[in-house]
């Protein structure tokens, strides 16, 4: 099951740039969460804080409080424990290229040291069903590698490589964003089947996307979040004049 | 406004034929003149010429160097057929040298090659691949540059000054420090027991890792840098610790640029002649004791070479410069074979 996540006075920085600026945001669990906004607005940043994926760039550096549940992400545990309770899916799909499917999907397990061949052999079954692509590639599970599916495919494939641990969260950093429509449609309908059983973050760049699939949005501009609300509020009834200019398309 | 223009331009045939765009066939507009970048691209010859007379030069140089190769076997056997023909390929197992009673056999310098080579690269690859992971993922940014910088320096001392060093810092380690500590606590193996002369084997093994050390290590961190950071968050996100990161996503991903590397060094270490000559002992014997003398395929050349009298003599040697070309060859075949072993089952390797 899903935690939620409660972000306080979190600010992040690239060197001397600050790109995040004092964001206060409560991300409910078991429930899709989208980040939208102009490209550089730091939504990518906001997401890559709630792992610590930020800090792996050695210039990079984030500064307040993420709670996951009851713990402290950047006091109560190492950046190692919390990656393993927070999946991530990226822009582009990055598969191993020089596994198979079945390894690419195992290597989360396999990594924190599970060996288990049978219970590996359903998780993978699982996790493969669980991101619409297990009748795809049943038949080739050791067969074919990681980067010979095509882009929507890979993209499914990460998706079920991020499940296989069974994580809390799920982030997804515009995971539709270099996919055709139809891989899209499906990496959506995925997110609406997954956020029952996982707390999902969501950023994208279309607009339809997060409405479609998320129950609040939260709206970045020039590092700071300007409104964060339901959806259908965001969509139809923003409080922010800028939030209202955004999604009018009036810039960005 | 455009009229007396229209008029003044001679017709052009082209604007009376019926287009798509045109289905009236009615007069078009006469083309605009064409811009002085496309009276340029025009001008261009097509670049079919140069193109073939360039394929042409390249196909000749890559023929050029079967026909290099093919020569020097021809030379190598032309030259040894007199040794050729009295030892047939006892010459190969044979292991007895010598050349008073005009009795040649190869093995112990083969025997010195191979393993002295093995040896090398066993002992210098885990250091070389440390060394590169060191330089990309953990070393201080400051410390990066001087130390790539010694590391590729290590390359370019000529091969006499590790024979010096070799002869006077390693062999007096080897026999003074070293040797007595190995031999308490490895001697058992039998590959580590008195005499210790300090030259010999051992010597020779840790000169020859020292030199292929550089090759490896920068090899293997430029093919390391290649591999995209997205394989490495791919690792990061899910758990990885450094050591895994490295192990899933860097080393896994570039371990054919990495065999390559070894493959290299290891034919730098089998050629390698005067560093190992001055300090392997230069003594034709199959020993399991890495502490006892050896000898290797170039290194009896080397010494060799200016005494040979008599053309038996002479050819035996030249034969096992035929013997070290083949060892060459076998030795990069086995490892190449090695890679293709591990990798074939792995449709993943296809790039």
């Amino acid at each position: 099951m899903g935690v939620d996540i409660r972000v306080e006075n979190l600010n992040a920085w690239y060197g001397t740039t600050q790109s995040l600026w004092d964001i206060n945001l409560n991300i409910p669990a078991n429930k899709a969460t989208a980040l939208i906004g102009p490209s550089g607005c730091g939504k990518s940043t906001f997401v890559r804080c709630l792992n610590r994926m930020h800090e792996t760039n050695p210039i990079a550096r984030a500064e307040g409080v993420v709670r996951m549940g009851d713990i402290d992400i950047y006091k109560d545990a190492s950046p190692v424990e919390i990656r393993r309770r927070i999946g991530m899916v990226f822009q582009r799909p990055n598969p191993f290229p020089t596994m198979s499917i079945y390894d690419n999907v195992a290597s989360g397990l396999k990594l924190n040291g599970f060996r288990k061949k049978r219970v590996l052999d359903e998780v993978v079954e699982k996790s493969l069903k669980s991101a619409a692509l297990w009748e795809e590639v049943k038949d080739s599970l050791h067969k074919k590698s990681g980067a010979s599916l095509s882009g929507g495919q890979q993209q499914r494939l990460c998706i079920a490589r991020a499940l296989a641990v069974d994580p809390e969260v799920l982030l997804m950093d515009e995971p539709a964003s270099a996919l055709d429509p139809v891989s899209t449609a499906k990496i959506e309908d995925l997110i609406f089947k997954l956020k029952s059983q996982y707390t999902i973050v969501i950023v994208t760049h279309n607009m339809q996307q997060a409405a479609r699939v998320a129950e609040n949005t939260g709206f970045f501009l020039t590092g700071k979040l300007v409104e964060f609300a339901p959806t259908t509020k965001i969509f139809t009834n923003p409080s922010d004049k800028r939030t209202e200019d955004y999604i009018t398309g009036r810039f960005g | 406004m455009n009229e007396p223009n229209l008029i003044s331009l001679p017709p052009t045939p082209v604007a009376q034929s019926v287009s798509p765009e045109n289905p009236t066939g009615a007069p078009d507009l006469p083309p605009p003149a064409p811009s002085a970048i496309r009276k340029f691209l025009n001008s261009k010859s097509s670049g079919r010429v140069p193109d073939g007379a360039f394929r042409g030069l390249m196909f000749v140089c890559a023929l050029s160097i079967f026909l290099i190769v093919l020569l020097i076997l021809f030379v190598l056997i032309s030259s040894s057929k007199l040794s050729i023909h009295t030892f047939g390929f006892k010459f190969f197992t044979g292991t007895t040298w010598d050349p008073v009673s005009g009795d040649f056999g190869a093995l112990p310098f083969i025997y010195g090659t191979v393993v002295s080579s093995l040896l090398a690269v066993a002992m210098a690859v885990p250091l070389a691949l440390l060394v590169a992971i060191f330089l990309l993922e953990i070393c201080p940014q400051f410390l990066r540059g001087p130390i790539s910088f010694l590391t590729e320096l290590l390359a370019a001392i000529p091969s006499v000054v590790y024979g010096l060093w070799g002869v006077f810092v390693l062999v007096p380690i080897i026999r003074d420090q070293a040797g007595p500590v190995l031999e308490k606590y490895l001697g058992w193996t039998g590959f580590f027991v008195e005499p210790n002369f300090g030259v010999g084997m051992f010597a020779a093994s840790v000169i020859l890792a020292i030199m292929i050390f550089p090759v490896i290590s920068s090899i293997s961190r430029d093919v390391m840098r290649v591999v995209p950071p997205s394989q490495r968050e791919a690792a990061l996100a899910l758990g990885a610790t450094r050591w895994e990161m490295i192990r899933i996503s860097i080393l896994r991903n570039s371990r054919i640029g990495i065999v390559g590397s070894v493959i290299l060094g290891l034919g730098r270490a089998l050629g390698e002649t005067l560093a190992v000559t001055m300090v392997i002992g230069n003594h034709p014997d199959i020993m399991k004791n890495l502490f006892a003398p050896a000898y290797t395929l170039s290194s009896v050349i080397a010494n060799e070479f200016t005494e040979a009298t008599g053309d038996l003599y002479l050819s035996a040697l030249i034969e096992i410069g035929l013997a070290l070309f083949l060892v060459t060859i076998v030795v990069n075949a086995i490892a190449r074979l090695l890679v293709w072993a591990v990798t074939r089952n792995n449709s993943a390797v296809a790039h």
